[in-house]
C-alpha cells in the first residue's frame, strides 16, 4: 500500500483517460433491443455495455410475493461471467443481490405501483461488460425499458455517478478510478421530480465534497437524461413520421 | 406568455416522455399524465394535445387493462374444474365459467369441459365483472359472442382501437361495408375480420394496418375512403378482364 | 409485509408525524436509549450486545487464520455477514440470507472497512501466506427497527472487546502461544439512519414507522467528520436538500454518541 501510486489526475486535470474533472464518458441509447421482451434498452457508457429487458405487468410467479394493493417490482442485477477482467462465476454473488435491492429501490418511485394490484413488473439486467458505474449504467438502461414496455412512470430515472480522485472530485469515475481512487458516490434521479432514487458511496469525503460530488453527479444524470429522451423519442418517431 | 389561459408547454401532436411537464396552472390531467404540486406531466410516451382545459397524451405504447362491459377477444389457455382461463393480454388472467357458457347448471361428473372449449381456442367474449380485488370474470352469453370458427385475427396496440372504430363509428362501418367483411374489435388489441372471400379479408386487414400506423395524422379518413375505392375500382376491372 | 400494521395504525403515525410527534413520545429527531454490553460470548474472541429501544443485536466475532487475497498479500481479511433470525420477528424466515440480511452485512462492513478503523496490515502473519481472518456475525435477535444502527454499533462494539490469538512462526509453522493481543482498532465509525415518513425526516424508525416509511438514508462517519459510507433504501425518494439536512444529523448525532459512549 505504500508502493508509489500512479497519479490518477495530472497536475492539468487531466485524468488517465484523457478526460477533464467533469466530463461524463460517453454514452449510447437505443430503445427496443428485444423482440420478446415488453420493452428492452441497451446501453453502452463507457466501456460498460447493458443489456436491460421489462417484461408486465404481468401476473406474479411465484404468487406468495404478490401483493393484494399494489403492483410488485423486481429487478435483478447479473454480471456474465466475461464481464471483468477475471471471470465471475455465474452464480449470483452478495453483491449483485444488494445491487439487485437498489436498483429496484431507485426505480419503485417512478412507478404507479397502486394502479395496478395483483401484477409485477420484471426487469433483467444483464452486464455484458463492466468498467465502472455498471448500476447507474444500469438504471438508466433499465427505465427505458419500463417505459417501453409502456408501464406508466412518473418520469425516467437515470444514473450516473461522481467521486474523489487523488483530491479532486470528479464525475463519472471509470473501473481504474473507483478502485484506487478515494470515494465512489452512486446517484440516481428523476430530473423532473429533482428527486434522489438512489444513493450511495463508499470511500471518504468531507462534508463539503460529499456535495460537491452529489451536484456534481446531478448535472450529470441531468445530461444523460436527455439523451434518455432521445433514445425513447428515436424509437418511436418513426412511428409518427408518417406525415402526409 | 400571459394570455387568456395558463402555460402549456408543448405544441400540439408533440412527442413526449414520461415525466415531461406539459402544463402548470388551471388545466386538467386527462389521459396518460398526472398531477404533482399544480404541474401536469406525461406518464407515457405518446403524442400530446389539449381539448378545452384538458390534457391528453395518446400513447404510443400501452397495455389493456379490463373494463366492465368491454368486448374483447382471448385465448383459452388451460381447461380448468369448473371453467377455463383466458388470456386476454392484460395483465390479469381472465376466467370464463362453465356455468356461463352452459347456461345450465353445471355438473363435474356429467359435463366434459374441454369437449366444450379447449387450450387454444379463441373467443370472442365480454368482461362481466373486474375489480381490484378479482381477476376479470367473462360472459360469452351475448349474441355474437361465443368461440371463433373461422376468419383471421390481427393484433394491434390497444390504445388504437378507438382510431380504427372512428367517430361514431364511422371508420369501422366504412371498412366493413366496403371489404363486405364481418369484424370484431376487441378493446385488448384483438382484432377478428372474417370475409366471404381471402381477399376480402387482406384488404380488411391492410387498411386496419394502415389506421394502426397512421393514427395520429390528419386527413387519414379521407385516404382510407380513397384507398378503399381504390381497391375496390382495381377488383372490379380485374373482374372485367 | 403491510399485512402486519393496521391501515388505522399506520394512519395514526402519519398523523402524529405531521403534529412533530411520534408513537412513543420521542421528537422526530430523537433516538431512543442504547444499552451496549461487550464479552456477551465467551467462546467468541469478540462480542457485544446492543440494544437499541426494542431491537436487539448481538455481534460475535471470531478470528481465525487463513491465506490473504492474492491481489492484497499483506493484508488480513476481515469478513461481515448477517443473520435475520427467525425469533427476531414473524416476518424473519428461515433459509440462506435474503437481500435484507445481505444489505445489512454490506452496510455495516462498509462503515468499517472504508472508514479504515482496522489496520489489515496488522492482520498480518507471514506476508502472502498467512494472515489472520476476522469473522463478524452480526444475530438480530429482535426487530422493533433500525437493524443497520444497531448491528453497526454492535459490531464496533465487538471489534473493540476483540482479542487476537498471540502466534510465533518456529521452524516455518505457525504455533499459536498464550496469551491474547487486543485487536488493533483505531477510530469508531459510527452509522446513523434517517428515515422519511410523510416528506419528514425521523431519526431511529421502529418497526412500525419502517412500514409506513417511505424511505431511509444511512450515514455512516468518522472522529474527524468524515463520510465514509452511505446507502438510501426504500421505495420512496429524498430531495437534494433533505441528503444535505440528514447528513448534517448524522453527523451531530454521532459526535453526541462517541461521547456519551466514551468512544
Amino acid at each position: 500500500m505504500n508502493e508509489k501510486q500512479e497519479k490518477l489526475i495530472d497536475k492539468k486535470g487531466i485524468r488517465l483517460d484523457g478526460r477533464k474533472a467533469d466530463e461524463l464518458r460517453p454514452v449510447k441509447l437505443q430503445v427496443g433491443v428485444l423482440g420478446n421482451a415488453d420493452g428492452s434498452a441497451y446501453i453502452e457508457h463507457g466501456k460498460n455495455k447493458i443489456l436491460a429487458a421489462a417484461f408486465g405487468p404481468r401476473e406474479v410467479h411465484p404468487k406468495h410475493l404478490m401483493q393484494a394493493d399494489r403492483m410488485v417490482l423486481k429487478v435483478r442485477y447479473h454480471m456474465a461471467p466475461f464481464s471483468v477482467q477475471e471471470r465471475k462465476s455465474p452464480a449470483p454473488s452478495r453483491r449483485e443481490v444488494e445491487l439487485s435491492k437498489v436498483i429496484k429501490e431507485s426505480l419503485e418511485p417512478a412507478l404507479f405501483l397502486e394502479l395496478y394490484p395483483r401484477t409485477g413488473v420484471d426487469v433483467f439486467i444483464e452486464v455484458l461488460q463492466a468498467d465502472g458505474g455498471t448500476r447507474c449504467a444500469a438504471i438508466t438502461a433499465a427505465a427505458l425499458a419500463i417505459a417501453d414496455a409502456g408501464v406508466p412512470m412518473r418520469d425516467l430515472v437515470v444514473g450516473c455517478a461522481a467521486g474523489k480522485v487523488d483530491d479532486t472530485v470528479v464525475l463519472d469515475l471509470y473501473d481504474a478510478e473507483d478502485k484506487l481512487g478515494a470515494a465512489d458516490v452512486p446517484v440516481a434521479y428523476m430530473p423532473s421530480l429533482n428527486a434522489i432514487t438512489l444513493l450511495q458511496m463508499d470511500g471518504i469525503l468531507d462534508p463539503e465534497e460529499f456535495e460537491k460530488a452529489v451536484n456534481m453527479a446531478m448535472e450529470g444524470c441531468k445530461k444523460i437524461y436527455d439523451m434518455q429522451k432521445e433514445a425513447l423519442k428515436t424509437k418511436y418517431m418513426v412511428v409518427k413520421e408518417v406525415e402526409e | 406568455m400571459i394570455g387568456e389561459f395558463m402555460p402549456t408547454f408543448f405544441e400540439k401532436k408533440q412527442l413526449v416522455t414520461p415525466g415531461e411537464l406539459l402544463a402548470e396552472g388551471d388545466y386538467l390531467p386527462g389521459e396518460n399524465t398526472y398531477v404533482e404540486a399544480g404541474k401536469i406531466f406525461a406518464s407515457r410516451i405518446g403524442l400530446v394535445d389539449s381539448d378545452n382545459k384538458k390534457v391528453n397524451v395518446v400513447a404510443l405504447r400501452a397495455f389493456y387493462v379490463p373494463k366492465m362491459g368491454d368486448i374483447i377477444i382471448g385465448t383459452v389457455t388451460e381447461v380448468g374444474f369448473n371453467g377455463w382461463t383466458v388470456n386476454i393480454k392484460a395483465p390479469y388472467t381472465a376466467m370464463l365459467r362453465a356455468s356461463d357458457v352452459l347456461a345450465r347448471p353445471f355438473k363435474p361428473q356429467n359435463d366434459e369441459l374441454s369437449q366444450v372449449l379447449t387450450a387454444g381456442d379463441l373467443i370472442v367474449a365480454k368482461i362481466a365483472s373486474f375489480d381490484r380485488a378479482h381477476d376479470p370474470q367473462l360472459t360469452v352469453g351475448e349474441p355474437g359472442l361465443g368461440k371463433i370458427t373461422r376468419g383471421q385475427i390481427l393484433h394491434v396496440t390497444p390504445t388504437k382501437i378507438p382510431r380504427i372504430i372512428g367517430r361514431k363509428g364511422s371508420m369501422i362501418s366504412m371498412i366493413k361495408q366496403e371489404t363486405n367483411c364481418q369484424i370484431i374489435l376487441g378493446l385488448n388489441g384483438v382484432i377478428l375480420v372474417t370475409g366471404k372471400a381471402l381477399e376480402d379479408e387482406e384488404l380488411a386487414i391492410f387498411v386496419i394496418r394502415k389506421i394502426e400506423e397512421e393514427s395520429h395524422t390528419s386527413g387519414l379518413t379521407d385516404r382510407i375512403t380513397q384507398l378503399l375505392k381504390e381497391k375496390k375500382q382495381v377488383k372490379v376491372e380485374e373482374k372485367v378482364e | 409485509m403491510s399485512s402486519l400494521v393496521t391501515k388505522v395504525r399506520l394512519k395514526q403515525i402519519e398523523q402524529l408525524i405531521e403534529k412533530g410527534k411520534r408513537l412513543d413520545d420521542r421528537g422526530l429527531l430523537d433516538t431512543r436509549e442504547i444499552k451496549i454490553e461487550q464479552g456477551v460470548i465467551e467462546k467468541a474472541e469478540g462480542s457485544a450486545r446492543v440494544f437499541l429501544g426494542k431491537t436487539q443485536v448481538l455481534v460475535g466475532v471470531k478470528v481465525e487464520t487463513g491465506e490473504p487475497f492474492p491481489d492484497t498479500p499483506n493484508e488480513g481479511v476481515l469478513t461481515v455477514n448477517a443473520e435475520l433470525v427467525p425469533v427476531a420477528s414473524p416476518n424473519f424466515e428461515p433459509g440462506p440470507p435474503d437481500e435484507n440480511s445481505i444489505e445489512l452485512a454490506r452496510v455495516v462492513d462498509r462503515g468499517i472497512r472504508e472508514s479504515k478503523c482496522i489496520d489489515n496490515e496488522k492482520l498480518c502473519i507471514e506476508p502472502g501466506k498467512k494472515v489472520f481472518v476476522v469473522f463478524v456475525d452480526v444475530y438480530v435477535l429482535n426487530h422493533d427497527g433500525n437493524l443497520i444502527d444497531a448491528a453497526a454499533l454492535a459490531a464496533m462494539a465487538a471489534l473493540m472487546n476483540t482479542k487476537m490469538p498471540n502466534f510465533e512462526i518456529k521452524d516455518g509453522e505457525l504455533k499459536i502461544k498464550q496469551g491474547y493481543t487486543p485487536l488493533p482498532v483505531k477510530g469508531h465509525p459510527i452509522t446513523v439512519t434517517t428515515g422519511k415518513i410523510s416528506g419528514h425526516l425521523i431519526s431511529d424508525p421502529t418497526a412500525e414507522e419502517e412500514q409506513v416509511m417511505d424511505s431511509r438514508i444511512t450515514f455512516a462517519t468518522k472522529e474527524d467528520g468524515k463520510i465514509c459510507a452511505i446507502q438510501k433504501g426504500g421505495s420512496g425518494y429524498f430531495s437534494p436538500q433533505q441528503i444535505l439536512e440528514a447528513s448534517k444529523i448524522a453527523l451531530d448525532k454521532a459526535v453526541e454518541l462517541r461521547k456519551k459512549l466514551d468512544w
